[in-house]
């Protein structure tokens, strides 16, 4: 199986799901 | 004197911060966005103007970049009065300004630590600085390539945390 890495849009859109997860760990931590 | 007030120098280390930061961020940018992708389309005899004389340069601004964006961030954190409790993500603070800093202060970590004991490492042995086997090098080169991969996706949350505590 390829790497999502190896693609730089892959990367970018795992970049803004764990934008999205760590939004919600802060407010579920604050 | 207003100008040397502590709100000043809290400004001085944020302003040196933000400096770093995009030395940093601006070179693994470069590197994942236009370098990598356009190193298989230049031909091969024109590579080592890339691989030779721009892939040291550039390395060498990005890992110190990374060096004093983690140095001065760490002295703003504590002259702002939160660096304990952001590293412990602010969690029991009920702070949602410092476990915000905390995210973004720990991927900037992470992403440190990849850049001087990853990257930094693999690229010494691809720029043949460190001896080693082609299959070392090769091994080495894919990893750090991986580990730029990894900081470059992780910026994302990073620089929403950097940005986005100034909300909170």
């Amino acid at each position: 199986m390829k790497n999502p890495l190896d693609s730089l849009g892959q990367t970018i859109t795992l970049g803004v799901v764990l934008t999205v997860v760590v939004v919600l760990l802060i407010h579920a931590i604050a | 004197m207003e100008f040397v007030s502590f709100d000043w120098w809290q400004f001085f280390i944020r302003w040196c911060h933000i400096l770093c930061g995009v030395m940093w961020i601006g070179h693994l940018w470069y590197f994942n966005f236009t370098q990598t992708p356009t190193m298989p389309k230049i031909p091969a005899e024109l590579r080592p103007g890339v691989s030779k004389y721009i892939l040291p340069e550039a390395l060498f601004w990005f890992r110190w970049g990374a060096m004093g964006t983690i140095v001065f961030g760490l002295i703003l954190a504590w002259m702002n009065g939160y660096l304990g409790s952001a590293i412990k993500l602010g969690i029991g603070d009920g702070s949602l300004h410092n476990t915000t800093i905390g995210f973004g202060m720990w991927l900037g970590t992470i992403m440190w630590f990849n850049v001087w004991f990853i990257i930094w490492p693999g690229q010494k042995k691809n720029l043949g600085i460190v001896q080693a086997t082609p299959d070392e090098v090769k091994k080495a080169t894919r990893t750090a390539g991986l580990a730029s991969r990894v900081n470059t996706m992780l910026s994302i949350p990073m620089l929403y945390c950097m940005a986005g505590v100034h909300v909170y």
